[in-house]
């Protein structure tokens, strides 16, 4: 089910004087989906976003929204809204007027005008607070006022800066659950930008992790855990162990490695993300892909041997770190505190269960 | 006591700054013509004479009108001028914002007698306005330096905002920058309208046949017998002027917290 794309980006290029900020973005944001910018900071995702609302100008390159080149389009005549970073709630107005500030130019008469901002406020839950001063409001009620107050408007495109970073923890579990809702409720098109890979993961149908100004990979959340298509992202994505291998042989679209540590591995062509050359190899896997067994082998998986040599306590999770007989670094296994599974000791040998078709190849 | 001889020089240099400017108050009450203690009785008929010195009536007319003039000139222009530096990177924006701000810290009687050699060259007559340009001059760098503050406290992304929502540059201007840097206009055009009215050296050089308030009082002490008027009249210019830089900085202190900043400009 691809829908059509309301975003169309195609080459897109920034330069700040001699910085090269945005290097040929080209993607397609496609109609209601849920589109997460992704990176660092200082990788241009905030850039590109402001590029979309039209704060800044391209240096080549277009951005087309809902089939129109906007090109040379000020940011006021553009079918996007957007919530920013410090929520830019305007201190001097009412919560009323904040939200319905864009419906100033729509020409409507009191009562339309006090409906719809009514409606709105109820979306964000904040019925009832229309009268209340701006500066008033706790953070969380800030942002819903800035999410009122771009939506009102019905935009094709929803843009999200960073909106949940000055939210403590829970608050801001809280509200990407509200979020994912509202943007179900609305169909518009949300693009979020975050340095938070777990937010994106969480909320997003796609990702575009960034990375010096260029898109590293784009994809939806399964996909970009399961098969980065670089060292960098993976490292960039949860956590992710690597070991050093060996190519061994390569026949159609099989590759068979000797990993240290794990011993020989017979990998699909999809597992091998990146195709350049080279025999010294790495493998990743995912911290949740390893298991220590603790009672008897298990069928259809390998075993490893190794020693624990460190083990951190999460409460719901523990992790291990073992280094495996043969290998120089330790890998990290998390594993959940079951009933009845002990935590295991510092120096105790455990034995490790992987599968193959776990692992990712990066050359 | 801790700090004991720091606190002793603290309340030495209040009382030197200070006592000069409460003699005049003492001075202006005391029913006598000689300044000097012992004090002779309260009177308040000082107050009443100036109110029949027409000369004065002039000067006070010819000051109010030049101060309002000034102030509004000097803080449009300093809107201009720290809104721009505020927003903008410009190429020389250093060196022209440090011309801008020259005059803070020349000596008033350089300034003073500069424009009047340019002025008299130009084959310009002298008058309230030659005043008003020489006022603008010295006014508009305390303009910038409250109007700089309060737009630089202002998050960049409150415009975007507007903007984002539909509304011109120049709505977004009028809706929403405005509103936010009113208390900082306010306190500029007040701190702008008190220089000028006690402005004395640039007044001096450059007012016509018209004399500011100022300068009218400096003609008046020649004569002993005035001095207690002055003294009432200096006693009303120094009330006037605590009273306006002090709702001044209440403004400036209230725009800053208004738009969520902190506070880190101001004279007071």
């Amino acid at each position: 089910m691809t829908r059509p794309p309301i975003i169309e980006l195609r080459d897109v290029q920034k330069y700040y004087g001699e910085y090269h900020a945005l290097r040929g973005i080209t993607c397609d944001i496609r109609q209601g989906e849920f589109f997460s910018l992704l990176g660092p900071s200082g990788c241009g995702k905030t850039t590109l976003l402001r590029t979309i609302a039209g704060f800044e100008d391209v240096s080549s390159g277009t951005v087309v929204i809902d089939g129109k080149n906007m090109q040379g389009v000020p940011a006021n005549q553009r079918p996007t809204n957007m919530v920013f970073q410090s929520y830019a709630i305007f201190p001097h107005l009412s919560v009323e007027q904040n939200v319905g500030f864009g419906l100033r130019r729509a020409g409507l008469d009191k009562g339309e005008m006090a409906r719809r901002v009514g409606e709105a406020l109820e979306m964000v839950g904040l019925a009832g607070y229309g009268k209340r001063a701006a500066h008033a409001l706790s953070g969380g009620q800030r942002q819903r006022v800035a999410l009122a107050r771009a939506l009102i408007l019905k935009p094709k495109v929803l843009l999200l800066d960073e909106p949940l970073s000055a939210l403590d923890k829970k608050l801001r579990e809280n509200m990407q659950v509200e979020l994912i809702k509202l943007q179900r409720q609305v169909g518009i098109t949300f693009i979020l930008v975050t340095h938070d890979q777990e937010e994106a993961l969480v909320m997003s149908d796609r990702i575009a992790v960034m990375s010096e100004g260029g898109i590293a990979q784009m994809d939806d959340p399964e996909t970009l855990y399961r098969r980065p298509n670089s060292r960098w992202v993976a490292d960039f994505i949860g956590v992710m162990n690597f070991l050093p291998a060996k190519v061994v042989s390569e026949a159609g679209d099989t590759v068979e490695v000797e990993i240290a540590g794990l011993g020989r591995a017979e990998l699909t062509a999809n597992q091998a993300m990146a195709s350049a050359g080279g025999h010294e190899v790495s493998v990743g896997l995912r911290p949740e892909t390893l298991t220590i067994q603790f009672n008897g082998n298990q069928s259809g998986e390998r075993i490893a041997e190794g020693v624990i040599e460190e083990v951190v306590y999460y409460g719901d999770m523990t992790y291990y770190d073992v280094r495996l007989d043969g290998a120089a670094v330790p890998v990290r296994i998390s594993m959940r505190n079951l009933v009845g599974r002990p935590v295991l000791e510092i120096g105790t040998r455990a034995r490790v269960a992987w599968s193959a078709g776990a692992l990712v190849l990066f050359r | 006591m801790k700090g004991g001889g720091l606190r002793i020089y603290a309340v030495l240099y209040l009382v030197f700054l200070y006592a000069p400017i409460v003699l005049l108050p003492i001075f202006a009450f005391n029913d006598s013509t000689i300044i000097a203690f012992p004090l002779s009785g309260f009177t308040t008929k000082w107050f009443g004479e100036l109110a029949d010195i027409p000369a004065l009536h002039g000067a006070v007319l010819n000051s109010l009108m030049i101060a309002i003039t000034t102030s509004l000139l000097a803080t449009t222009l300093g809107i201009c001028a720290s809104r721009a530096s505020a927003r903008y990177a410009f190429p020389g924006k250093k060196p022209i914002m440090g011309f801008i701000m020259l005059p803070l810290v020349l000596p008033e009687i350089i300034v003073a007698v500069a424009l009047l050699v340019v002025l008299l060259a130009l084959g310009l007559p002298l008058g309230a306005w030659t005043v008003i340009l020489g006022h603008v001059l010295i006014c508009t760098p305390f303009s910038i330096a409250i109007l700089t503050s309060a737009f630089a406290n202002m998050d960049r992304s409150l415009e975007e905002a507007a903007v984002d929502l539909g509304e011109t540059p120049w709505s977004t201007f009028r809706l929403i920058t405005l509103p936010l840097v009113m208390p900082g206009i306010i306190s500029s055009l007040l701190i702008s309208f008190t220089i000028s009215l006690d402005e004395f050296i640039i007044a001096f050089f450059l007012t016509g046949t018209e004399p500011t308030l100022p300068v009218y009082l400096w003609s008046q002490l020649r004569f002993p017998q005035k001095i207690p008027a002055v003294m009432a009249l200096g006693t009303i210019l120094v009330a006037l002027s605590v009273l306006l830089l002090t709702i001044a900085e209440y403004y400036r202190r209230r725009g800053v917290a208004r738009a969520g900043g902190k506070d880190t400009g101001g004279f007071l």
